[in-house]
Parts: structure tokens; C-alpha cells; sequence
């Protein structure tokens, strides 16, 4: 949906307190034997190590490949196969595919019809509506998972409703969020979504209650740490979950998590999703298809398969600092879930790097070229 | 779009390999053919600048500008060609002329004092004040036997960094 076309230079986001990226950058690139002896013609002329830098950024990169869908083996090459592999076709798209819309139609029919009542006939008594919303959230996002046919495997204890907690998740899809929801009524921060995605955010996931943030409004992360803090004090709302990494990656690495979620005073609890490809890559690649388009690709395949891992609590550590906190959790999530951790900023994906890291590497020039010329 | 081979026949990989002057393996073509599709998002049949500045890692390189222009357009066969520079099968004379084609952005074979000092600026940004750029730059070609008005050619370039050779290559590991 979103085109990388109009990149512009971020601002706050990407600028000061992200840690070091030439810790993280690949091999070679800070790696360099320091060049020793006096500066020479030949020295100053080299380009060879700055070269080989951007090339092999242009041959491989650790931030695209976090995006890339790797569509699965081709299997049915051959004479019995490919009958067998169009028999699998017709069952999938001619029979289960309208099952599976009709479980969902019964499962809207079902869940508007008591959810509209519910939600106008109760006004008065808070407390019933809400629990009663909630379940009926709930099993919404059971028949969605049943109509993809969903096998999902739940490991860990279950989120408990308490205050000063929130969780935080990995991000494939935006069905991570109906797979944890069906467990438990979170509520959750989202970007806002034009569409018939946008209407259901605006009305049915208000009632679980919702934050939206627009990723463009760089004056918007101030108001939303602000709600977010204030969700987080209500002891009636629903437990918050998050996804720090702010973007969908394709389930094979994790992005640095962004710190607002570590930094609002309360504990927070890991939970991390890995699918299993050989059933459906769940993997929504926004540049390539619609939500639409990508539902539908779940919905003609034989079966989501993932397991969910809550994992332990975690809190602030005396001395550790907010993004020091994210990046242990990053770390037991991608643990858990067998993922690999990449130093980029997953914004990166809509504005360009903060010319700040460019800048390292000039300085790194300057100074060496000063120091060399020193030297007898 | 397809990633496989199944989009490069045999023809079209001895054909690129041809091109590059054997600097390539034919499984480093197929994968450089994955990635060239995976950067070639519109199916234009090149990439666009655009794209390569959404590379991290090379919009932050300071010569990704002055490599932007060299890599303006490019199909595949003439990207194949550009990174062959890169492969460890590429001569030194190769590397050296690329170099020089780095410096010599009006490509009139000519390198002057402020071709030399452009790159510099680039390579230091605003860690080096310009005068001090000059100086420096003055006293090592003094030192090397040239001029500060001197004009260097390809031969010049060969002789300067043909002894002690350029190390310029990185890893085409294949998927």
C-alpha cells in the first residue's frame, strides 16, 4: 500500500538516542585495518575501502532482506505432482475458501447482532458493556483464526489483567493482533488505516480501546506517550499491547524496538509470535499487496500455523536506560522465537537515515587523514 | 514478479557473464538477478535512484551521491557489469580505472586539484575545514612529485596506486 516514493529526511525519530549502528553495521565496515604510516598520495587517493562499503551495501543489505517475503519451493514440477498440486488448487480456492466465508459471515452475523444492542441498550452500566464487548471481541477474532484455519499454540501463562503492565510483541502481519486477541481482549496501539480497516479500527476496536499514532506527525509521539502513560494508570483498561518494531518484518528478523514502550514506568511482558512457513508465509508485505489482498491470500491456503510464547515480565533495571530495556527484551523475544536482530530503525522503511550516521564515517576520515599526517 | 532463474535463461546468463568479463560465477549472476528484482520494484527493467537511497546502509556511505550518478539507469547486464569491478576475479587495473572514473565525474580523462578536493569533502563532510583540505592535499602531491595545478591521468593513477595495490572487493556469497 505504502510507496517508498516520497522519502523525506526524518527528524526526531531516527536522530540522537538510537545506539550506536556502526556496533551492529557487517562485516568490513568498521573492521578495517586502521591504515598506519604517514599520509601519502596513494593513501589520500584510496577510495577502496569506501567503495567496497557501498557495494556491498548495493549486493546485499541486512535492512532489506528484513523485508523480503521469500515465497516458498515451487514443488509441483513433475508428471504426478502438479495433478496432485491442482487437486490441492480446487480445494482450496472451490471448497474450503467459501466455507471459510461463510464461518466468517456467521461470525459477523453473530457478533454484530449482539454487539450493536449491546453497545447502544448498555450505556448506563459501564462495566457490563465493557466485559461484554470484550468477549464478543474476543470471539470475533476466534472466527477470523477459524477462517483461516488457525493453529495456533499458545505457551506460557495466560496475560493477566493488571495494572502498570504492558505488552509488547514481534510483528509479522496485522493478524498477530487477531491471534492475541482471541486469547485476550488487548487493547492496542495502531497506525491508522484508511479503508474498511480504518472503520473497523475507528468503531469495534474503540471499544477495547484503542490508540492511533500517524507515523508522518512528528509531533504526534508526544501525544501519544501521553495516552499511552494514561491507559497504562487506568486500573479498568484492558491490558496494552504493543508492537515496537512499528512496522511488519517478514518473521525471520527483528528490528530495533522503539523506546516508548519501555519508557512508561510500568513492567513489561515479552510476547513473541513465530509462524510456520510451510503452511502460508503470514507475512504482510505492505509495499507489495493490500490487507485486503493478503487476507485473502490467508484465507485460500491450507492453514495458519504459529506459536505464541508469553514470556517472562520484565522491568527496568536499576542503571539501565529505556533503550538499553528495549533492546534485552528484543533480545528474549528474538531468542524465543528464533529470529535475528538487526540494528536498523524500521521507519527506515518510509525516510531516509539521519545524515548523523553519515557523519561518524566522515569524522572517522578527518580525524585519520590529521593523525597519519602527524606521523614521520 | 519471479526471483528464481526461471526468469534468466542459459542465453542470458553467458551473455551477462560475457559482459562482465568473466568476473562472475553463474550462480553469483542468479543471485545478483534475485537482488536486481528485488531493488527493481516497479518492474521497470532498471533501477531508479530513488531506490537505492532506501538502502540504509548505502544512502549513509558518503560517496552513495557521486556512485548515484555511475549508477543511473542501469539494466541489468550494465549492473552485473558495474559490481564486477567488485569481485575478486576483477584485475587491478580494472579497480584503478574505477577509481579514477569516481574522481573524473565529467569524464574527459582528466583529474584535476578540485576533482580530488570534491571527493574529500565528501569523504569528511564538515570534519575538515576547506583550506586545511587544500593544504594537506597540496603538501602530499608536492610529495609525491606533482603540483598543485597538475592535471593526473589514468597512467598517473595506475603508477600512484599500482604498487602497493587497491583492495576493493566484497562477498557475491550466493543464497
Amino acid at each position: 500500500m505504502t510507496s517508498a516514493g516520497t522519502l523525506k529526511t526524518s527528524r526526531s525519530e531516527l536522530d540522537l538516542d538510537r545506539p550506536n549502528i556502526e556496533d551492529y553495521l557487517p562485516t568490513g565496515s568498521s573492521i578495517q585495518q586502521e591504515p598506519r604510516g604517514k599520509l601519502r598520495l596513494h593513501d589520500l587517493l584510496d577510495l577502496s575501502p569506501t567503495l567496497s562499503e557501498a557495494a556491498g551495501a548495493i549486493v546485499d543489505d541486512s535492512f532489506t532482506r528484513c523485508f523480503k517475503s521469500n515465497p516458498p519451493e515451487p514443488w509441483n514440477w513433475n508428471v504426478y505432482l502438479f495433478p496432485l498440486w491442482c487437486c490441492g488448487v480446487v480445494f482450496r480456492y472451490l471448497i474450503l475458501f467459501p466455507a471459510r466465508v461463510l464461518v466468517l459471515t456467521i461470525g459477523w452475523i453473530i457478533f454484530l447482532s449482539s454487539f450493536i444492542p449491546v453497545h447502544f441498550l448498555l450505556k448506563g452500566q459501564d462495566k457490563l458493556r465493557r466485559n461484554l464487548e470484550r468477549s464478543l471481541v474476543e470471539m470475533m477474532c476466534s472466527f477470523f483464526v477459524a477462517s483461516w484455519t488457525g493453529v495456533v499454540k499458545y505457551h506460557g501463562p495466560r496475560p493477566s489483567r493488571r495494572p502498570k503492565q504492558v505488552f509488547v510483541a514481534n510483528h509479522t502481519s496485522m493478524i498477530d493482533f487477531i491471534i492475541l486477541e482471541q486469547m485476550t481482549a488487548f487493547a492496542v496501539i495502531m497506525q491508522k488505516h484508511p479503508g474498511w480497516v480504518g472503520l473497523l479500527q475507528s468503531t469495534i476496536l474503540e471499544s477495547v480501546g484503542c490508540i492511533w499514532f500517524n507515523r508522518s506527525e512528528a509531533k504526534d509521539r508526544e501525544i501519544v506517550t501521553r495516552k499511552l502513560r494514561e491507559h497504562v494508570q487506568g486500573a479498568d483498561n484492558n491490558p496494552l499491547l504493543i508492537f515496537p518494531e512499528g512496522t511488519c518484518v517478514n518473521n525471520h528478523y527483528t528490528v530495533m524496538f522503539k523506546k516508548g514502550a519501555f519508557e512508561l514506568g510500568c513492567t513489561v511482558c515479552p510476547v513473541a509470535i513465530k509462524y510456520n512457513k510451510i503452511f502460508v508465509d503470514a507475512f504482510w508485505n505492505s509495499r507489495k499487496q493490500s490487507f485486503t489482498k493478503h487476507l485473502l491470500q490467508l484465507m485460500t491456503s491450507w492453514a495458519v500455523v504459529c506459536d505464541v510464547w508469553y514470556l517472562e515480565p520484565q522491568n527496568l533495571k536499576p542503571g539501565e536506560t529505556p533503550i538499553e530495556f528495549a533492546e534485552r527484551v528484543r533480545d528474549i523475544i528474538s531468542h524465543r522465537a528464533g529470529l535475528k536482530k538487526v540494528p536498523w530503525d524500521g521507519y527506515l522503511k518510509y525516510s531516509r537515515p539521519s545524515p548523523k550516521h553519515r557523519e561518524r564515517k566522515q569524522q572517522n576520515f578527518a580525524e585519520s587523514m590529521l593523525r597519519r599526517l602527524e606521523e614521520k | 514478479m519471479g526471483n528464481s532463474s526461471s526468469m534468466l535463461t542459459q542465453y542470458d546468463i553467458e551473455e551477462v557473464q560475457k559482459h562482465s568479463n568473466g568476473a562472475f560465477t553463474q550462480q553469483e549472476i542468479v543471485s545478483l538477478y534475485s537482488r536486481f528484482c528485488q531493488l527493481d520494484r516497479k518492474n521497470c527493467g532498471f533501477i531508479p535512484s530513488d531506490e537505492f537511497l532506501t538502502i540504509p546502509e548505502f544512502a549513509l556511505n558518503p560517496l552513495s551521491h557521486t556512485l548515484l550518478t555511475m549508477l543511473d539507469a542501469l539494466n541489468f547486464k550494465d549492473f552485473v557489469a558495474f559490481l564486477s569491478v567488485f569481485s575478486p576475479r576483477a584485475t587491478l587495473q580494472h579497480k584503478i580505472e574505477f577509481i579514477f572514473k569516481v574522481y573524473d565525474t565529467d569524464c574527459n580523462g582528466k583529474v584535476t586539484f578540485r576533482d580530488i578536493l570534491r571527493v574529500l569533502k565528501d569523504m569528511s563532510g564538515q570534519f575538515m575545514p576547506e583550506k586545511q583540505m587544500e593544504e594537506i592535499l597540496t603538501k602530499v602531491l608536492e610529495e609525491a612529485g606533482y603540483q598543485k595545478d597538475s592535471v593526473l591521468v589514468l597512467s598517473d593513477f595506475m603508477k600512484i596506486l599500482g604498487d602497493k595495490g587497491v583492495k576493493m572487493e566484497v562477498d557475491f556469497h550466493v543464497d
